[in-house]
């Protein structure tokens, strides 16, 4: 019986602003191995498929439980997590490639500080520092509970923006999930309190209005946040939000 | 100029939204119908072709109305569409190939019309259909035989052909976008609905094009 072998492609970087070019590795066949785990071998013995010796390849990973989002990577062309991807479950050869929605710093290793900067852009968070105690905040229904912590799931991994056609430098858009938590710090009693200052930060170029309703983050959220509801919703806060506005000026 | 748009960025993102809708997508609709009037009779076509060139003041309602929402509306979305970077072949997802087929429509529509307006309107305004005489006479209008002789050509069939199904399309995935957009449709469910209904839109609209297209062969 011939032996069976692991193939993978993957898309190398040496540094930031380095030509990017591919290496093909073959790895012995492993019963239930996921990328991370063809990563680690190809750690260990940093040999191509045509027998050279090379770097090993560099990545992020954390969690290994699809819950921190760092190993996500563009795997046979859709970004994902790679330490759910298991290798039975793709075509070989299976080709691993960093993000191109955020800068690479080596390898499969990008930086995703553009995602926090957004966060904060959105004032994704409730101020409530003061200088005396102000008390327990308004109680939230059971309801309103279970939708929003659906959203407070959102990991910032950036397969929804990855898989956004329109999150580029041109758009300068700030992507789905940064949206999603306005939504869910609008949605919040205290947070509430702040909406239409993130409602303002979202009326801006960058903001909302660069979603061209092509709806692939909502497919590819591997947290299954509804992000289209989130987008569609703050849509509509945003058109009471300016015609108010404009009429109260 | 740069400044100006990113200033105005919200304004202008949704005039250019409303202006698809209300008054180009209308004036669309508008002039499908009247079109079909050349399958019941040529008469009621030239009758209806008549009407709307007797209104008072008509060539300033077409410019406010078509003409100037008309090319905000394409010259905006041309950078819209040009911003975007297409993935369909990685994410072939429907939303995702409604989205392209937005900005090809779009500028297939755009050709298209611009091409229409110089064949039709242009003609009309340099008085290649003849001359105004009087009031009753089709003289200087693109009536029925006018129509018909054109589209003896079949290429001239072909692009209207083309441009009719694309205007169509983008009219009607343009009204499904909008109500996301304007935040009316806001969960799956509904706008699983106005999908289905948008998408039914986009065939009777087609439909209509295209019949009144062969009423002049």
């Amino acid at each position: 019986m011939a032996e069976k072998f692991i193939e993978l492609r993957v898309k190398r970087q040496v540094a930031p602003g380095e030509p990017a070019y591919w290496e093909e590795f073959k790895l012995p066949y492993r019963q239930n191995a996921n990328i991370i785990s063809c990563l680690m071998e190809i750690q260990r013995n940093p040999i191509t498929a045509d027998g050279k010796r090379t770097a090993p390849v560099a990545w992020e990973s954390n969690c290994l439980e699809e819950v921190c989002g760092a190993c996500t990577m563009v795997i046979n062309g859709k970004a994902r997590q790679s330490c759910s991807a298991l290798v039975d479950n793709f075509t070989q050869p299976i080709s691993l490639e960093p993000m191109k929605s955020f800068p690479v710093v080596r390898d499969l290793m990008v930086d995703r500080s553009k995602m926090f900067e957004a966060l904060k852009r959105v004032r994704a968070w409730i101020p409530i520092d003061g200088t005396h105690d102000l008390g327990p905040g308004p109680r939230q229904s059971p309801d309103d509970q279970e939708w929003m912590y659906k959203l407070s799931e959102c990991m910032t991994c950036g397969c929804c923006m990855e898989a956004c056609p329109n999150y580029n430098e041109g758009t300068d858009f700030i992507g789905p999930a940064p949206i999603s938590q306005a939504r869910l710090f609008n949605a919040h009693p205290t947070g509430k309190m702040h909406a239409g200052e993130r409602l303002d930060v979202l009326m801006q170029p960058g903001g909302l209005n660069e979603c061209g309703n092509a709806q692939n983050c909502v497919k590819v959220c591997p947290k299954e946040i509804p992000l289209t509801t989130s987008i569609a919703d703050l849509d509509r806060q945003v058109t009471v939000h300016a015609l108010k506005k404009a009429f109260t000026k | 100029m740069q400044d100006f748009i990113r200033r105005n960025h919200y304004l202008l993102r949704r005039l250019h939204s409303l202006s698809g809708i209300v008054p180009v997508g209308g004036f669309l609709l508008f002039h499908l119908y009247e079109n079909a009037q050349a399958m019941r009779s040529p008469a009621l076509y030239n009758e209806s072709i008549r009407a709307i060139n007797s209104l008072p003041m008509v060539w300033v309602l077409e410019v406010l109305f078509i003409f100037i929402p008309l090319y905000f509306h394409a010259i905006y979305g041309i950078y819209i569409a040009a911003d975007a970077k297409y993935n369909v072949s990685n994410y072939g997802y429907g939303r995702n190939w409604a989205f392209f087929f937005q900005r090809l429509t779009g500028i297939i529509t755009l050709f298209f019309v611009t091409y229409h307006i110089w064949h039709f309107r242009f003609q009309k305004l340099i008085g290649a259909f003849g001359t105004y005489v009087g009031g009753d006479s089709m003289s200087g209008l693109p009536s029925f035989d006018i129509v018909k002789a054109a589209f003896a050509n079949n290429i001239v069939v072909a692009l209207y052909l083309v441009g009719v199904v694309a205007a169509a399309y983008h009219l009607c995935n343009g009204v499904y976008t909008f109500l996301i957009t304007w935040g009316i449709t806001i969960g799956p469910k509904s706008q699983r609905i106005s999908n289905v209904i948008t998408n039914a839109a986009f065939v009777a609209v087609s439909a209509l094009g295209i019949v009144a297209v062969f009423a002049f062969r």
